[in-house]
């Protein structure tokens, strides 16, 4: 979703152009910032002190008093960690699997194909294509292309790929497969955007030099693409962790593939446990706000930030 | 050989992963064609009834849906774009305060997975004791929405020549003049891209929509809900007449950008 941010984070940068100091400014930018406030800081704030909530002696189901139960968070963790795993073990998979299905294709798109700008443009609408369908649908696509009476299963099941009695849908496979698909374009435009401006003569003095095509790929496009593949990995894994469309029973998922997402959305819409979701989000948030941090100061791309 | 075959190998491959990313869109274009009774899984045959009738089906349940989700994205898309590309104005040509502490404030909520962002509105609408319909739904959705507008125009602003302002205030033309006359109509193009990336955010959110809509029903919503007993091939209907819509907009935007690229190098 924000392949719109990333994208155009790299564009030259706006320093030379001298800055006015007006009252002006304060009135472009108070709207702004004061809904930002309201509906993005303070949610984060209310979700925080809900987090420490205790249920209401004697009250109904879903009434909760402002508290600080921190307990709420030692328990949500020993039941739900097994959820908690899996979403961040299923967000780096899929986050892999799109890395190594995305490069290929963002390489040849903005690197091969520019000779071509009709077809290099042609090939971005198409991987912007799946956005203009919903997300639901796409993903129920899938689900009835996996089912059991599926032409797709019962061929694997006559070539003895898969075994009588087994099941795609609602397996680890199919919610991995369901997020590496959904994400695939959120990974290719950054990665297109960076290998877009490569300069291919760092490419042709590599091979001068005598490097074998790998080392040139590994030691000068690699480096030079990694604003792109951090980028990328970022917009994938951070909406594939909080996911919870394809782990859902309805969609790609079992009662064996639950998400954080899945655990969250069951404790506040179902069974109106708002501290243990909340506890759930504030910790999901954490683990991902520190994981990001670590990563882009290791890949040195703070800038992109 | 091996030289030809790794040659073929890159174009051959990117091929079969564009047409990977399209074979859901493909069927949930041709299932809007399937003859299906209540739910829409198995193929009974081929009929246009679905295009046609669109809104016969459950009372009209699915354009009810389809018709929040329309008037929620505009005016989600006009709000956050308004905020948005004001922001946008102040970052790049005015100094203040606060900046790098602003420009975070703008980059969390694209951070924040969208469960939590869901979550913590609607924590935030329970213990004020806001009830949850169409206006939180507009609310939420314009939150997300105003960062991307800032990203998209920011850029626009930041490729602006500022002499070109200037020339405007030389020739005596008041601040708001000069806003309406040359900034505005120079920024449109940026403008209207983040507007349509804003309604595309709105339409397809499922995530947030679902912690703060209550009882309203949006397209995804009723997806999301119908999926369980199967969804009517007029959903797929709905879908594809957007998707369609959709890429004939990109088409035509690419091909009338290339001719003016082409005119403008004619030009020089």
């Amino acid at each position: 979703m924000a392949f719109a941010a990333f994208s155009t984070a790299t564009a030259p940068s706006t320093d030379s152009v001298a800055r006015r100091r007006s009252p002006v400014a304060l009135f472009l930018l108070l709207p702004g910032i004061l809904y930002l406030v309201l509906f993005f800081l303070t949610p984060l704030v209310s979700l925080l002190l809900t987090s420490f909530q205790t249920p209401r002696e004697f009250g109904d189901i879903g009434q909760y008093d402002y508290a600080f139960r921190w307990q709420n968070y030692t328990e949500v963790i020993t039941t739900y960690w097994p959820h908690i795993v899996r979403s961040f073990s299923y967000a780096l998979a899929a986050t892999f699997f799109a890395l190594v299905i995305s490069y290929p294709l963002a390489y040849f798109i903005g690197v091969t194909a520019r000779k071509w700008p009709l077809l290099q443009s042609l090939m971005l609408v198409l991987v912007i294509a799946p956005f203009f369908i919903s997300f639901l649908l796409r993903t129920l696509a899938w689900k009835q292309l996996f089912s059991d009476e599926s032409f797709v299963v019962q061929s694997l099941k006559a070539l003895s790929l898969l075994g009588p009695e087994a099941h795609v849908t609602g397996t680890a496979f199919s919610v991995i497969f369901g997020l590496t698909y959904n994400f695939i374009p959120f990974m290719t435009l950054p990665l297109y955007t960076t290998l877009e401006r490569l300069d291919v003569r760092y490419l042709e003095a590599g091979n001068d030099l005598y490097a074998s095509p790998f080392q040139v790929f590994r030691k000068v496009t690699i480096p030079l693409s990694m604003p792109g593949i951090v980028a990328g990995t970022l917009l994938t894994f951070i909406p594939a962790a909080g996911d919870y469309i394809n782990a859902s029973r309805d969609f790609l998922g079992g009662t064996g593939t639950q998400m954080m997402g899945n655990v969250i959305e069951a404790n506040f819409l179902v069974l109106q446990n708002y501290p243990s979701a909340a506890a759930l989000s504030i910790i999901l948030m954490t683990v991902i706000l520190v994981i990001v941090s670590i990563y882009v100061k290791r890949s040195g791309t703070e800038e992109l930030l | 050989m091996k030289l030809s075959l790794g040659k073929w190998l890159l174009p051959v491959y990117s091929g079969l992963a564009l047409l990977f990313l399209m074979i859901p869109i493909g069927y949930t274009f041709v299932y809007s064609f399937n003859d299906s009774l209540k739910s829409n899984i198995t193929w009974r045959g081929f009929t246009f009834d679905k295009w046609l009738n669109v809104c016969n089906v459950q009372n009209g349940a699915v354009c009810q849906a389809f018709g929040n989700s329309l008037f929620i994205g505009a005016v989600a898309t006009v709000v956050a774009t308004t905020l948005g590309t004001m922001i946008a104005i102040a970052i790049v040509r005015y100094r203040f305060k606060f900046r790098s502490q602003t420009s975070l404030l703008l980059f969390l909520p694209m951070a924040t997975p969208e469960v939590v962002l869901g979550a913590g509105l609607a924590a935030q609408f329970l213990s004020l004791g806001v009830p949850k319909d169409m206006l939180t739904i507009i609310l939420a959705h314009t939150m997300f929405c105003i960062s991307f507008v800032v990203v998209t125009v920011k850029a626009r602003v930041a490729s602006l020549d500022p002499a070109l302002e200037e020339a405007g205030r030389d020739l005596y033309g008041s601040a708001w003049q000069v806003f309406a006359r040359i900034t505005f109509p120079l920024l449109l193009p940026g403008i209207l891209a983040a507007a349509l990336l804003s309604f595309a955010l709105s339409f397809d959110d499922f995530i947030i929509t679902n912690f703060n809509s209550g009882a309203v029903t949006t397209f995804p919503k009723y997806i999301y809900i119908s999926a369980a007993r199967g969804i009517p091939a007029e959903a797929n209907v709905l879908a594809s007449a957007v998707f369609i819509l959709a890429l004939v907009v990109v088409v035509t935007v690419q091909v009338s950008g290339a001719a003016k690229a082409r005119r403008l190098a004619k030009l020089t």
